[in-house]
């Protein structure tokens, strides 16, 4: 498949009075042509900084880009003036933010907002771009398109909002469409909706979607393949299934055990213990540590690297070492490696007798 | 079950809005259930159905439109002397949807803990009234050294452990927990629901759970009760409500919430609830009714036998 967008070893920080945020900390993904690609993490992993960085949000006065490139079409639009970047966003690359309730203007007709990115990209006369506004809220699923065009924002309710907010970011064909938790402000009814129209959406017009979450369910639902991001880093990547049925990396584990599923009830749920990092001061060696029932001494000393679990799936945890001791995953994540019929090799946690491995230590 | 003591009975509960006038909102229309000692009922439903509404007014934060909420027997919105409103306030507390807004900033974790316990005189000395927030703050998993900080030095997780030491400070019968979660992480979320899970065995609470987030339900309730529109459509244990919901908007709901199971995401096939496909004639009575023991749901005569036939 082809890449659309490669993303090299992002480094961001904020500078804020409490000092050096690295709120992004060598990040990698590539993206390929029609995929979905989920970003999942808690608040503070950085999924929403590295996509807005991919359309250059971020704000100019305290922001950082300390290294790394985003890579496309061949242009590394880290270093792109601003006046070229404009013809990027919102063209090729555009987005879909969380909150319709407040990403339309309040004072503007439903209309005009789906024109302006007609008119400045694509040289439409306003009376073409009007029209292909009402296809548009046709093809987003609003009745009434031609009435409905002459509205403004308050009289849509969230789920019709979202609408246009994707109408809008449609309306140029963009061959990367950045959706960041596009159904976390909706109902779970309209989130189907959304989440149908998206899929649909996607197949008509062939674009790539990196879809920000932090809902598994919906993850499960839109994603070809799952990064899992912790502490400013991806800390897993693979495909949805090999995420949800064989999850390599212990925080991914806590994630999937930590949701009831429609079978659990009686048994406590497991939970992650402790708190995300600070960014401020990053831990030394492998961020998610000292909430990692599984630590061993030197996840507290250098980072893990990246181990190949498939050519399609990796993830960074010393666990994976070949001198690692075995572990015993959470139950439920047992259950779904169970109930994995995939060809993954599940002998990458094989333990090889006595070993050179430094502090290794049983895991509960 | 049907020997379990009633902690509260709602008996036609109605909360308007603007009552009278052209916008008039039936936020809550003739709602009536009972909350049974020592369980965990679950309220859920779609932003705007009434359910923050339903647990707001049985707690008297509105006052009822109609209808009457009896607590141990005692109706909550009748008159009522000074000390009698204080008496009752203390067997009834509130958990809060955001942690960031319920904590008033400008004062100590000590202070926001100790608020109900200086109110109900629960403390007698100083000390004591620090070692009863020592105690509940150990409780819900926080240090003694949290009780001199401020609100703002808190994680979410944290902060709604404290909303729960507060609730707890004066040692209520009966929590309603309104969206407790829905504003933490995933991995906090666990951890908070853990800790509701487990003061409940410890103290023998009663809780009326509102939420969205229905595997949370599911998992933390008995009991489970959905709402659309102001009415409750469907009551009924958790399982049984899972394993054989009968309303159709219960159906569509279920049918809703993405599983975190790619396999069976892709097979799944989404219902949608249209509520003139019950085609009720015209003052067709709909109604609450018992199909099985335990589950009801509201519909009409016809539906009624319906259901019972499903449901064999």
């Amino acid at each position: 498949m082809e890449k659309v967008l490669q993303v090299k070893d992002l480094k961001i920080s904020f500078h804020t009075f409490s000092g050096e945020v690295q709120a992004i900390r060598g990040v990698n993904f590539d993206l390929y042509n029609g995929e979905t690609l989920a970003i999942v993490g808690e608040s503070g992993s950085g999924k929403s900084v590295t996509t807005k960085s991919i359309m250059r949000l971020l704000p100019e006065h305290n922001s950082e880009i300390k290294s790394g490139e985003i890579l496309f079409e061949g242009k590394d639009l880290t270093k792109l003036k601003d006046k070229e970047m404009q013809k990027i966003r919102g063209k090729d690359i555009s987005m879909i933010f969380q909150d319709p309730m407040t990403s339309l203007n309040p004072t503007m007709k439903i209309g005009k907002q789906i024109m302006e990115p007609l008119i400045k990209h694509q040289n439409m006369s306003r009376h073409a771009a009007k029209e292909r506004a009402v296809d548009l809220l046709k093809l987003v699923g609003i009745p009434k398109a031609e009435i409905r065009v002459d509205q403004y924002p308050h009289q849509f309710s969230g789920g019709m909002r979202q609408r246009v907010v994707i109408a809008i970011a449609l309306a140029c064909n963009p061959k990367i469409l950045i959706a960041d938790e596009p159904t976390t402000a909706l109902d779970v009814t309209i989130q189907a909706q959304i989440l149908e129209l998206m899929k649909d959406l996607q197949k008509k017009i062939d674009t790539s979607i990196i879809f920000i979450t932090h809902d598994l369910g919906v993850v499960a639902n839109v994603a070809d393949r799952v990064a899992v991001m912790y502490g400013g880093k991806i800390v897993e990547i693979g495909t949805a299934d090999e995420i949800f049925y064989n999850p390599q990396h212990p925080y991914t584990w806590g994630l999937i055990s930590s949701m009831p599923d429609m079978d659990t009830h009686d048994e406590e749920l497991f939970s992650i213990p402790g708190t995300p990092p600070d960014l401020l001061d990053p831990p030394k060696g492998d961020a998610f540590a000292p909430r990692n029932p599984f630590v061993m001494k030197i996840d507290l000393e250098q980072e893990p690297p990246f181990f190949k679990v498939s050519d399609t799936h990796y993830a960074a945890t010393w666990l994976l070492h070949p001198d690692a001791p075995k572990v015993n995953p959470p139950e439920a994540v047992k259950r779904r490696q169970n109930q994995f019929a995939g060809n993954a090799p599940t002998a990458t946690l094989e333990k090889t007798g006595q070993s050179q491995f430094p502090g290794k230590k049983e895991g509960k | 079950m049907a020997q379990r003591e009633k902690l509260l009975e709602i008996k036609n509960l109605k909360q308007y809005f603007n009552e009278g006038k052209v916008n008039e909102v039936k936020a809550v229309d003739n709602v009536s259930f009972d909350i049974f000692k020592g369980e965990v009922m679950g309220l859920v439903g779609e932003s705007g159905c009434g359910k923050s509404t339903t647990g707001r007014t049985i707690i008297r934060l509105y006052d009822a439109t109609g209808g009457e909420v009896l607590y141990d027997g005692v109706n909550v919105h009748g008159k009522k002397s000074k000390k009698q409103l204080k008496d009752f306030n203390r067997k009834m507390q509130m958990i809060f949807q955001d942690p960031y807004a319920s904590l008033n900033p400008r004062l100590k974790i000590a202070d926001v803990i100790a608020e109900g316990i200086d109110i109900h005189g629960l403390a007698k000395t100083k000390q004591e009234r620090m070692e009863q927030v020592y105690e509940l703050l150990e409780t819900v998993g926080l240090n003694r050294e949290h009780a001199n900080r401020y609100p703002h030095e808190f994680s979410g997780g944290q902060r709604q452990r404290i909303g729960i030491a507060r609730a707890l400070a004066v040692q209520p019968e009966f929590i309603i927990a309104d969206e407790p979660i829905s504003a933490l992480d995933v991995s906090i979320q666990a951890q908070v629901v853990n800790l509701m899970k487990k003061l409940q065995k410890e103290k023998n609470l009663t809780y009326l759970f509102i939420a969205h987030d229905l595997s949370m339900v599911k998992y933390i309730s008995d009991r489970i009760g959905v709402m659309y529109f102001g009415k409750m459509v469907e009551l009924a244990p958790a399982d049984e409500l899972y394993k054989n919901p009968l309303h159709p908007y219960t159906q569509s709901l279920l049918s809703a919430i993405p599983a975190p199971d790619p396999i069976s995401e892709r097979t799944r096939k989404r219902k949608s609830y249209d509520p003139a496909s019950h085609n009720y004639e015209p003052n067709e009575p709909v109604e609450f009714r018992e199909v099985t023991p335990g589950h009801f749901v509201l519909c009409s005569e016809k539906e009624f036998k319906q259901f019972k036939v499903q449901s064999k």
